[in-house]
């Protein structure tokens, strides 16, 4: 072969791996965009952050795959051993070079990538501080909330085997329906009477456990109205799949109202799919498997509708 | 180096007897190990199709939902414990001896106790389902409370039966972790330098010492669960100023570090057959070897990324963030070497190669998206959702699982002494890589949208994903017949396989297939070169060209 040829030869080479290169950065483009759609409604100020960081990665992660694919397709394509041919190919041990490279680049991919996530998570710090207080020597156990770290909106969240209940201390309601002022910061103390449970709103993209023994506080903020589901994510028991609430984001006037409204409504069960299904197995000759009885539902003012419309 | 001497041995029996008694050949306990976990792996396969039945729709309408829990707690129990570990277990009993040209494991006896105990925790697991009450509901993880609050109030109660299977399947994994790390220090055949072993077992290496560092914290977090069940101590419990928190540090201390002692020995099978089905070296092979133990220094300090949602303070959160993304650089050092290896070689598309593909393809997919998990506000999102369920289902099924079938085809010659059928094989393959995608994809979708795991009923805009997820299960479900079929119908009556039908180097193919009993015996060759010397004309061994001969001369007359 003459060097001539071996140029061209290189010259269409690197044309062709240009051209494929700008092919697989064009996707990755696309389902970097694309990954946003996979993910719920934005309604709260941590959603927009959790998401750029997924698209981010998400278009990463694409060209990295496709990467790894084509040369995979490549080599099944084009590295075939002819039919017969049992004699071995031309060996090639390593090459240090390479070797530096490809331990290198990715080395500076993911410390980017986590220098990336550490300023993202510091955004979400200031929405969302956690604080772990152990209930046996703080001053919850007497009833009261520190007064300088008492937000515009403070909800007790209590989670039980397997309801949710929301208390608004400042206006003396209690609810099993999450309500809301959009755009107004509020702060949930999470605590756990019994197991585990996850308090968990896709559409808010925040998760924390609820652990025995602890209130932790947490801080949202909504920024869009509408209803969202909030679900149980931390294996609670045989009821976990149904102990979900509904979280109601609504403006700060129909929010005050409600809070008004639902201070006059008198006591009532609140909303526990799991009390109804108990009911009806123990009445079964036999009942199965052991569970442990659902707790009784919390008396609230408001139980809110189970079978109204969420968006996500 | 030198070579241990041995008590003599009763001489075993031969025929099929010997698989069913307590027998100290590692390669008799190497089958004993594989064929006891798909037993295993049936059930729990059976198990995940009840599971994908109850999700193909919306509502808790298949089974109860206590039933349910109880289901994929067994799932997920039986597929690690019962399947996983044995099968990897298994194919290190068949393949370090006589990769490393030793005649047995360092301790036979303790090997066949390790063994012995699988069946004996697998019958108390199974068990556990006819007793009062039920099995175990809390998940694989049997976080306290819920795994402490033993509903039936029995003494012997599901749950109890379960940390007792799991203690005993953590002193069987010591058993052979011990064993196996002793005779691949002491036990390698002249010549054979740590640079001369085959990656196989310098993963097995990696893996069981992880094992061994790991498996104590499990075992002593288990025992406190069950103390605080069975004898109502407050380890765990907070109103008796416990703390539930700490157990999740004592599981997933051991409990993460075992995802890389099931993918590790997976990488060695990938980092053995890409160059026997490539015709060309291993690619960087020091480097492949030596990132194994990159792996495990960094697999042990990674255990807090599934605790981010539990209540960890920032400075944790980002500390094991940047230790599990580091993960990512020596694997990705071993997925481009990899490549590196089929890069110009004379690629043989056989049903194993198939599978090593397959499962690299999946693993690439699994590490994308844990990289994903590793970023702390994405994790926020996803954690406890399907996105972790369709990724460690990608690790362990798509990459670990596909990588042990492209090694039971492979090293089935040389054990059994018969070919299994490539027709058969390859339509395994076809279906266990649609199926598992059709599978596992679009769990991806289900958690990104917020669909918790573990859950026995869903919200209706989950309807869509799960129902292709169940198909996918089920045909996840047909693909094994294929490979039973072939399994069964090989042993019986496939061609007989010669002592190296791959025409692969390695110290196990210069044995005739299956080997005997103490493997080389006497006549241990001197190894002179590095494994994987593809095109490079060195021979493995010295004398390599008589051994064959005698080989071949073996096989005419037979």
């Amino acid at each position: 072969m003459t060097s001539s040829s071996t140029r061209s030869i290189n010259a269409t080479a690197v044309a062709g791996l240009s051209l494929w290169v700008g092919v697989m950065v064009f996707i990755s483009h696309w389902m970097g965009e694309q990954a946003h759609r996979w993910l719920p409604v934005q309604a709260s100020t941590a959603a927009p952050l959790v998401d750029d960081l997924f698209s981010f990665e998400t278009a990463i992660g694409t060209f990295v795959f496709l990467g790894v694919v084509s040369v995979m397709v490549w080599v099944m394509l084009f590295n075939r051993a002819e039919k017969y041919d049992d004699t071995d190919a031309f060996p090639i041990e390593g090459n240090t070079r390479l070797e530096v490279i490809w331990t290198a680049i990715p080395f500076v991919l993911v410390m980017g990538i986590a220098f990336w996530t550490i300023r993202a998570s510091e955004q979400l710090g200031t929405l969302g501080p956690m604080e772990h207080i152990h209930l046996r020597n703080s001053v919850e156990e007497v009833g009261g909330y520190p007064g300088d770290r008492l937000p515009a909106e403070q909800v007790e969240v209590i989670a039980r085997q397997w309801s949710w209940e929301f208390r608004y201390p400042g206006s003396n309601v209690s609810s099993t329906e999450l309500h809301l002022a959009v755009n107004e910061p509020v702060t949930f103390r999470l605590v756990s009477e019994d197991v585990l449970h996850g308090f968990y709103i896709p559409a808010f993209r925040v998760k924390q456990d609820v652990i025995p023994g602890r209130a932790i506080d947490f801080n949202v903020t909504p920024t869009r109205e509408g209803v969202y589901r909030l679900r149980d994510s931390q294996f609670s028991g045989t009821w976990f799949a149904a102990n979900q609430s509904d979280v109601v984001v609504e403006s700060a006037e129909e929010h005050q109202a409600w809070l008004e409204q639902a201070a006059r409504s008198p006591l009532q069960p609140g909303l526990s799919l799991a009390i109804s299904e108990y009911a009806t197995r123990q009445a079964r000759s036999n009942p199965g498997w052991a569970t442990v009885p659902p707790a009784h539902p919390p008396q609230v003012n408001v139980p809110g509708s189970p079978s109204q419309p969420h968006q996500a | 180096m030198t070579i241990a001497t041995f008590p003599p041995e009763p001489k075993p029996e031969q025929g099929w007897g010997r698989y069913f008694g307590f027998c100290t050949d590692a390669k008799v306990i190497g089958i004993q190990y594989i064929v006891t976990a798909f037993f295993f792996f049936l059930i729990g396969g059976l198990l995940a199709m009840v599971i994908r039945g109850e999700l193909i729709t919306p509502q808790s309408d298949l089974v109860d939902r206590a039933v349910y829990n109880g289901i994929y707690t067994m799932h997920g129990t039986i597929m690690l414990f019962l399947f996983t570990f044995p099968v990897l277990n298994g194919l290190n009993n068949l393949l370090i001896p006589t990769m490393i040209g030793a005649p047995d494991m360092a301790f036979p006896r303790l090997n066949a106790v390790a063994f012995w105990l699988v069946p004996i925790f697998g019958f108390l697991l199974i068990a556990s389902f006819f007793v009062p009450g039920g099995p175990a509901y809390s998940g694989w993880w049997s976080y306290p409370p819920v795994s402490i609050q033993n509903p039936a109030g029995n003494l012997i109660n599901g749950q109890g039966m379960w940390i007792t299977a799991v203690a005993l399947s953590g002193v069987s994994s010591i058993m052979g972790a011990i064993n196996f790390v002793t005779t691949i220090l002491r036990m390698r055949a002249p010549g054979m330098t740590f640079f001369r072993m085959p990656v196989f077992c310098w993963t097995a290496l990696a893996a069981q010492s992880l094992q061994l560092i790991g498996l104590p914290a499990l075992t002593g977090g288990a025992i406190m669960l069950l103390m605080d069940l069975t004898f109502g101590t407050s380890f765990y419990r907070a109103e008796g100023g416990g703390d539930p928190v700490l157990y999740q540090h004592f599981f997933w201390f051991y409990s993460h570090p075992a995802v890389y002692v099931i993918i590790l020995p997976v990488f060695g099978i990938f980092s053995e057959l890409f160059p026997v089905y490539s015709r060309k070296p291993l690619f960087g092979y020091v480097y492949v070897a030596l990132a194994s133990f990159i792996i495990v220094g960094l697999g042990l300090i990674v255990w807090v990324h599934h605790m981010f949602p539990s209540g960890v303070a920032q400075w944790m959160r980002n500390l094991f963030m940047v230790t599990t993304m580091l993960i990512a650089v020596p694997t990705g050092v071993k997925v481009f070497a990899w490549l590196g290896t089929l890069w110009g070689g004379k690629l043989r598309l056989t049903t194993p190669m198939l599978f090593c593909l397959g499962g690299l393809f999946n693993f690439v997919f699994a590490g994308i998206t844990g990289i994903m998990l590793a970023t702390v506000p994405v994790d926020i999102h996803v954690s406890n959702t399907y996105f972790v369920v369709g990724h460690f289902h990608y690790v362990i099924y798509g990459a670990a699982v596909m990588g042990i079938f492209a090694a039971i085809y492979h090293w089935f010659p040389k054990f059994i002494g018969r070919m299994p059928y490539e027709g058969l094989g390859k339509l395994h393959f076809l279906l266990t890589f649609i199926g598992a995608n059709l599978n596992f994809l679009p769990m991806h979708p289900l958690g990104l949208m917020g669909m918790p795991r573990r859950v026995s009923s869903y919200d209706p805009e989950f309807t869509f994903w799960n129902v292709v997820a169940s198909l996918g299960a089920f045909l996840l479900g047909v693909s094994i017949i294929p490979f039973l079929l072939n399994m069964l119908s090989a042993w019986i009556r496939g061609p007989k396989a010669t002592h190296n039908p791959w025409n692969a180097i390695g110290l196990e193919w210069l044995l005739p297939s299956p080997p005997p009993e103490d493997n080389f015996g006497e006549d241990v060759p001197t190894v002179i070169s590095r494994p994987y010397g593809y095109g490079l004309g060195k021979p493995l061994v010295e004398h390599q060209d008589e051994i064959e001969r005698k080989l071949e001369l073996q096989e005419a007359s037979a």
